[in-house]
């Protein structure tokens, strides 16, 4: 008997057997465009560092098709992790009770999302009062 | 026993993630669609002069490295796992990858900063 091979259930493609666990992956990728879209702006700070010719490289470079397919898959997933962001934060923060009651996850997540909507129009608004 | 490092990468991860959360969906639209395709902002609103003299004023300077930094922190932390949840198991290689690639972004990020050109 010393030589049975006991049976262990492969873990290959987990994430595919639940729908949970696939909305967690699709939640988890988003941050793959989070590394790419900081890559380009770092590359912009640093082409802005090295002067005017190499900076209006990089402008030009926004500009072709590519980066703004680019750039409107980003806005996509960086919608879909400001969704998923304050759906979980029920969860990831602690537990707060007002007047004796429990906070309820739907009203985290609203006043999450509500905050973030504002932001974003404050963000674009003040970007056009200084151009 | 020994004091774990969690909470620092789970802090700038977290940071990272709320910053992204509430900004990010606005900074994307503005300097990779709206800007390059010339609508609803001016023209030269990332022109060299006007993103150098953001750059050059503290409050610009906290929000480049804040952006740049903490996108990098949340994402290395979130890929970090990722990896193990893809069956990756080396556990310090990847690690010392996402962490040290924040980390030298974040560097180069700084050091672009402070030692601008006037």
């Amino acid at each position: 008997m010393s030589n049975r091979r006991p049976y262990v259930r492969s873990m290959d493609g987990w994430w595919k057997r639940d729908p949970y666990f696939i909305r967690y992956m699709a939640r988890e990728v988003s941050a793959v465009f989070v590394a790419l879209y900081a890559i380009v702006l770092l590359f912009g700070l640093v082409r802005l560092g090295q002067g005017e010719a190499a900076f209006n490289g990089w402008l030009q470079y926004l500009k072709t098709p590519w980066m703004l397919v680019f750039h409107v898959i980003v806005l996509a997933v960086f919608c879909y992790h400001t969704w998923t962001w304050f759906n979980i934060m029920p969860k990831t923060m602690p537990i707060i009770f007002i007047g004796g009651k429990r906070l309820q996850p739907g009203t985290i997540t609203g006043t999450g999302l509500a905050a973030s909507v504002i932001a974003c129009l404050a963000v674009l608004f003040i970007v056009r009062g200084m151009s | 026993m020994k004091r774990s490092n969690e909470p620092i990468f789970w802090s700038l991860f977290g940071a990272g993630g709320m910053l992204a959360a509430l900004i990010g969906p606005a900074l994307v639209f503005i300097t990779g669609i709206a800007v390059p395709l010339g609508f609803i902002f001016a023209a030269d609103t990332m022109s060299y002069s006007h993103m150098l003299a953001f750059s050059h004023h503290w409050l610009g300077k906290i929000v480049v490295l804040a952006v740049i930094a903490l996108f990098m922190w949340h994402a290395a932390h979130r890929i970090h796992i990722l990896l193990h949840d893809f069956g990756v198991h080396a556990v310090t290689t990847v690690r010392v990858l996402c962490y040290g690639g924040a980390f030298v972004g974040t560097v180069i990020a700084a050091y672009t900063l402070l030692t601008l050109k006037p």
